[in-house]
């Protein structure tokens, strides 16, 4: 077999295989007239779309246009180079599973502290994870009979979360952080996560002389765990049963 | 009315809420807190900060609290001081007394004809420039820089918007003061401050004059200096205020008993200005399911008016709030928001309520979330809502870009041109009015467990919006006082004597 056919070029499909047609849309600080069209028509040519077309252009207010434009895409893709991603690294497991397993193995309930921390007031994410209510169809944390949940709400700060963890002795602290504006959510992240470096300065790694540090929010995806010292990363439509599972997965060991 | 709700239920749902509302109300009358104090000082023109940004209302009512207690309220003992800057006060008495009375009703007085000035500024101004139909249109600015908000409000005045809202920094809720000036550094939004008030409104009337039709300008009175707000708000000729009797405790964690006692004095000062307060009920709805708690949104509209009406507020100030938040995969999503919908507009027909989009179920799918956008928006005038916040089909993915926003105008704009006056077609059947007939029994039964539980007990219990507040916890109680037998508030003293 030779490199050639190993390959497997993919090009985006309008009705036709092959056609490669995209569609994009976008605003240019300029009034609105033909000249705006050419502009658009000149930035679609650079962004790979020839032949492109504009099928659609507004102003919007006197200094703005918005365009919607159309055209064929010039780049390929190769299909065989794109590396299947990694799935979930942990089994997800049913509530009673989950129950069972720190039942026989932990011998005790397994303790959690969640908050939004900083000055993000959004308790939407942590309250789905943590309130019965839950998420998805599936209960909160707090539903689950094996896991005892203080769930300290919004705008905590970060030493009032590292001196909760340890009067409850935690076993794992859930941090929410859903506003993003100057990058809120990876600076009072990494804060978090080095005060409880600081807290538990004997500490090995999570789970193992400090509680397990688990972020969640919608924009972590350019970001590791180790970038923010914490353990794991949940991102958008994560349910409590993922987190369950994972808890029992880091913490209860075999 | 289209529901046929039963009279004697609505009746009932009402004297609830009443009974609920009643011993937090008696609560409120008898204690003060240090925002209610600061309000009355710059009520009574007191300004600025000092050299580390410490407002002067804060030093002094703090320093009146240590030297002589706050039970007697800040006006008697800052008024009987020669000169406050050197932040020594007493408690005056006899001729000293009078005096001090005399002088803290004359400066509260001048602050409140202000108040009274604005009002009077803009009932003038609706009747020059003309006020818009119904539904109002609401859209938000927050780009955390006033002079940036300015031309972003502006533009979104001539692109259609009768309302601007400004929102605010996020961490602002948890400040126990109001920071001085304009101010160009926000976190999620722009804070509040009288003078970012002032520049904003006089950059509304700037725009209303030139679009011939008066844009109303908002703001949030909440959080631990929502009396102070209110008032900044009053002086400056906000229009409408969101002021939600339960939103602080339950989103903010701040203290139950902090937020009624703030609550009561805050909404004084909107029914003497003129201010329509909107409420918080939608919020329920993003933590709770739409359709399980849509009688906890009900139940908390009746409390809502029950505490506005006690402070003076009249029904064309009560906007309260609900939300278009049922998840569209369920079968008869869109006949069950028309039924919740039909049910608030006919519970209170003579309210400006204002009516959220949807945010909850919008996915990333930009295209699905446009079309439910307009779905909400044939809801609003379907069912005669009265200020409709503008959804945009970027929600939950970025803060609104020019186009999302222009888009979204494009799509109300479409439904009211199309379909403006469809109320007037719309006669709901059977399924529509078993299922507000339904929430309204259910809001019934809940409103009774409250009023014999006590709300407090209820909002300790998870009752609204399925977060626990007991009444001692949340930040803010250590600012709440019982008044004592000689408290004196100029302020109070004009708000409740005016008829």
């Amino acid at each position: 077999m030779t490199v050639e056919t190993m390959k497997q070029i993919i090009r985006p499909y309008g009705d036709t295989t092959g056609d490669a047609m995209i569609q994009v849309s976008f605003t240019l600080p300029v009034p609105h007239g033909p000249r705006a069209e050419l502009a658009a028509l000149r930035l679609a040519g650079k962004m790979g779309l020839d032949p492109a077309s504009v099928v659609h252009s507004k102003a919007m207010g006197p200094d703005f246009t918005f365009f919607i434009v159309y055209g064929k895409a010039t780049h390929l893709i190769d299909y065989a180079g794109i590396e299947v991603p990694e799935g979930r690294e942990f089994e997800l497991l049913t509530p009673a599973q989950v129950n069972g397993a720190i039942k026989a193995r932990l011998g005790r309930r397994l303790v959690v502290v969640g908050a939004c921390i900083g000055t993000d007031a959004h308790t939407v994410g942590i309250d789905a994870i943590l309130n019965v209510k839950g998420f998805a169809g599936e209960k909160g944390l707090e539903y689950y009979r094996e896991i005892e949940v203080h769930n300290l709400g919004a705008q905590v700060a970060v030493g009032d979360l590292v001196a909760r963890a340890k009067a409850v002795n935690a076993d794992a602290v859930l941090v929410s952080q859903v506003v993003t504006q100057k990058s809120a959510h990876i600076h009072n992240t990494k804060q978090m996560a080095a005060a409880f470096t600081e807290a538990y300065p004997t500490s090995l790694t999570g789970g193992l002389g400090r509680p397990l540090l688990i972020v969640g929010g919608p924009r972590f995806d350019t970001v590791t765990p180790s970038d923010l010292g914490v353990d794991r990363i949940f991102g958008r439509g994560t349910t409590p049963g993922e987190v369950a599972s994972y808890l029992v997965h880091a913490l209860v060991r075999e | 009315m289209k529901l046929g709700l039963d009279p004697a239920v609505v009746r009932r749902a009402r004297d609830l809420a009443a009974r609920a509302a009643e011993p937090v109300i008696e609560m409120a009358r008898t204690h003060t807190t240090v925002s209610v104090e600061r309000a009355v000082l710059r009520l009574a023109g007191v300004t600025g900060a000092d050299a580390d940004g410490i407002p002067w209302v804060n030093r002094i009512v703090d320093a009146v609290r240590d030297q002589v207690g706050l039970e007697h309220g800040v006006a008697l003992p800052f008024f009987a001081a020669g000169n406050w800057r050197s932040m020594r006060f007493g408690l005056p008495t006899g001729a000293e007394r009078d005096r001090a009375l005399a002088r803290a009703r004359e400066a509260v007085g001048a602050g409140v004809a202000r108040i009274d000035r604005n009002r009077a500024d803009r009932d003038r101004l609706l009747a020059r420039h003309g006020d818009p139909d119904k539904p109002w249109i609401y859209l938000i600015v927050a780009t955390g820089d006033i002079h940036e908000d300015i031309p972003q409000a502006q533009a979104a005045a001539r692109e259609g918007a009768d309302v601007i809202a400004v929102i605010r920094s996020t961490g602002q809720s948890l400040l126990d003061y109001v920071p001085e000036g304009a101010t160009r550094q926000g976190y999620a939004g722009t804070y509040a401050t009288q003078e970012n008030f002032r520049l904003m409104r006089a950059a509304l009337d700037e725009v209303s004059a030139e679009l011939g039709r008066y844009v109303r300008l908002t703001n949030y009175a909440s959080g631990l200096c929502m009396p102070e707000i209110a008032t900044l708000a009053g002086l400056e000729r906000l229009d409408m205020m969101l002021n939600d009797c339960m939103y602080g405790i339950i989103f903010r964690d701040i203290n139950p008993r902090r937020t009624f006692v703030d609550q009561r004095f805050s909404r004084q000062i909107h029914a003497r200005a003129g201010i329509v307060i909107n409420t918080g009920e939608d919020n329920y709805l993003t933590t709770a399911d739409a359709i399980d708690a849509a009688h906890t949104v009900v139940a908390s509209q009746l409390l809502n008016e029950r505490f506005g009406h006690e402070a003076g507020l009249a029904d064309g100030q009560l906007g309260l709030g609900h939300a278009f938040e049922i998840n569209p995969q369920i079968p008869d999503s869109f006949r069950l928001e028309l039924a919740h919908a039909q049910l608030v507009r006919e519970l209170f027909p003579d309210a400006p309520l204002k009516y959220m989009p949807p945010t909850k179920h919008m996915t990333g799918n930009i295209f699905a979330g446009y079309l439910l956008d307009a779905f909400f928006n044939l809801a609003g005038v379907m069912t005669g809502q009265s200020i409709i916040l503008i959804g945009m089909m970027t929600e939950g993915i970025h803060t609104p870009w020019l186009s999302d926003r222009d888009l979204a105008l494009e799509n109300v704009r479409y439904v009211r041109r199309a379909a403006g006056d469809l109320s007037e077609d719309f006669t709901p059947g059977p399924f529509i009015r078993e299922r507000a007939a339904r929430v309204l029994s259910e809001t019934v039964d809940l409103l009774h467990r409250v009023a014999d539980d006590g709300l407090l007990d209820a909002i300790a219990d998870g009752v609204f919006g399925v977060t626990r507040r007991p009444a001692d916890g949340g930040r803010g109680l250590d600012g709440v006082v019982e008044k004592a037998g000689d408290y004196v508030n100029p302020a109070t003293e004009i708000l409740e004597a005016a008829p």
